[in-house]
């Protein structure tokens, strides 16, 4: 057998896993949460199933809906935001070529080409299978990077699709759309149904216990929104890291990888802050836009880990390769 | 790859299939016999170099081996405008097991190094009476080979190409996948 230079990072696997588990486990205590309030509200009632019962339903219908049509369409809509248009091999034959030999070294099939006239560099894969995915790059990033950094964006995208990202992410978000929807369509039945029915219960007290319930389901949704937010910024960190780890490893070629990213960043977070420099000439001497000192809070919100972060992967499997 | 191993986002590098390749000599003198392609006795095996010195010191260590081995096969190194290598091995026209060998010899000492899936193919250079030019490519990752037809202008003979299919059905295994015959245009020694 032959030697491998492939090590997996097992911290990394673990982290990913734990948040994983830990979404699962919001998911079951969010269930769990829902089916005591609602317990608690049918017992009172006699059995009668209450507003809050359908409520539960029809968010979860509509959540599904949300997420399956947003899964299903996946590639659609996102060309359709970056208003992007699929190339052929004859119209991009550069960017077909460095496609087509990563699908050769990774043994994957040839996704759908396509550009976006956006000046932002920016790339992105999309679709809910490898047979029908997409990957996308902005005009702005053929402009700045050259044929060895494009390959190292390239294979990242590519990693995306083979590790199933569409879907590990619809599937983790879809929980998030369903809490934010119950919340909302709760204090949708609060503002026009709670009158009605108060008076159609007939009992001061029953209207008073029914505001209370869908207090409490709101609260609930709330919780979970929020937690599950969280979990799922953190979700999409790894998935970031371990496209870059499996892109870097693919092509053999970290440091182009590495590169691109700071030039990427370096220019998008540039583009902001143009005038203000201008206006400003100053500003420029303390702004170093490649590793802006954003505060941790800032990380716990981003869906992509902090470029020094993904700076230091790519250095430590450069370091292997060489070994 | 497995599930879990998308689930958790560890997708390993492929491993390269390299005893396909010996199938090649047999394959050619089929391909003499059925059509008019004969063998330039040129082949090239393509790889994607990684940084670092562990690769450019198995790299020097192939270019040596083959140049100074008992047949001093002359040897050219080359990079093309992707980033990728080309190690272009010249022969005889009728020795084409003794280029199998070479090429082999390149591939199972990236191997060796660790680099097997740095491997992206191997191409058998052919020409026809009329001049035109014909690759048979092996996808190392797959395991399959798939002919290449190159014409000016970054146009491929489709219809040759399929003409060769056929003929080589019996000795090779031909990539069924028609998406994955990816044009390799400007490959050296072709």
């Amino acid at each position: 057998m032959a030697r491998t230079r492939y090590a997996s990072d097992p911290g990394l696997i673990a982290r990913m896993g734990l948040t994983m588990f830990l979404l699962g486990a919001v998911l079951v205590g969010f269930v769990i949460a829902l089916y005591f309030v609602l317990f608690a509200y049918a017992n009172r009632h006699g059995g009668a199933s209450g507003s809050s019962d359908g409520l539960v339903v029809i968010s979860v219908l509509i959540g599904l809906a949300i997420a399956i049509g947003g899964f299903w369409w996946s590639d659609k809509i996102a060309l359709r935001t970056a208003r992007a248009q699929l190339v052929t091999p004859q119209q991009a034959p550069e960017l077909h070529g460095i496609i087509d030999r990563i699908c050769a070294l990774a043994n994957m099939p040839k996704p759908r080409v396509a550009i976006s006239p956006m000046n932002v560099p920016n790339a992105f894969a999309t679709g809910r299978s490898s047979k029908v995915a997409v990957i996308c790059v902005t005009q702005g990033l053929l402009q700045r990077l050259d044929a060895k950094e494009l390959e190292g964006v390239l294979a990242h995208e590519m990693s995306h699709v083979a590790h199933k990202d569409v879907a590990v992410m619809t599937i983790a978000s879809f929980l998030g759309i369903m809490a934010a929807l119950l919340v909302r369509m709760g204090f949708y039945a609060e503002l026009f149904g709670g009158g009605r029915g108060r008076g159609g219960r007939g009992g001061n007290n029953g209207g008073g216990y029914t505001a209370l319930i869908m207090l409490a389901v709101m609260l609930i949704g709330i919780v979970t929104y929020a937690v599950s937010f969280l979990l799922i910024r953190m979700l999409s960190r790894y998935r970031e890291l371990s496209a870059d780890r499996s892109g870097a490893l693919l092509t053999g070629q970290p440091s182009a990888l590495a590169s691109a990213l700071v030039k990427v960043t370096g220019d998008m977070a540039r583009i902001p802050t143009r005038d203000l420099r201008q206006a400003e000439p100053l500003n420029a001497f303390y702004f170093t836009p490649a590793l802006s000192g954003k505060g941790s809070v800032h990380n716990l919100f981003s869906t992509h880990p902090s470029l020094e972060k993904r700076l230091a992967q790519l250095d430590k499997i450069s370091k292997q390769l060489s070994r | 790859m497995g599930f879990l191993d998308a689930l958790l986002g560890r997708t390993k590098p492929v491993p390269p299939n390299l005893d396909a390749l010996f199938a090649l000599p047999t394959a050619a003198i089929t391909l003499q016999a059925a059509t008019d392609f004969n063998p330039t006795g040129t082949g090239s095996v393509c790889f994607r170099a990684a940084e670092g010195k562990a690769f450019s010191d198995i790299e020097n260590d192939v270019r040596e081996l083959l140049s100074m081995g008992e047949n001093k096969t002359p040897i050219e190194v080359s990079a093309d405008s992707y980033g990728f290598t080309w190690l272009v091995c010249h022969h005889s026209a009728d020795d084409i097991e003794g280029l199998v060998t070479d090429l082999h010899a390149v591939n199972s000492s990236l191997e060796n190094g660790g680099f097997g899936p740095q491997l992206l193919c191997t191409i058998l250079g052919f020409r026809e009476g009329s001049g035109q030019p014909l690759g048979l490519v092996y996808l190392y990752k797959r395991g399959t080979f798939y002919p290449f037809a190159p014409q000016p202008g970054e146009r491929r003979d489709n219809a040759t190409e399929l003409r060769v299919r056929g003929a080589l059905g019996d000795d090779l295994k031909i990539e069924s996948d028609l998406g994955r015959w990816f044009p390799v245009w400007g490959a050296p020694g072709l």
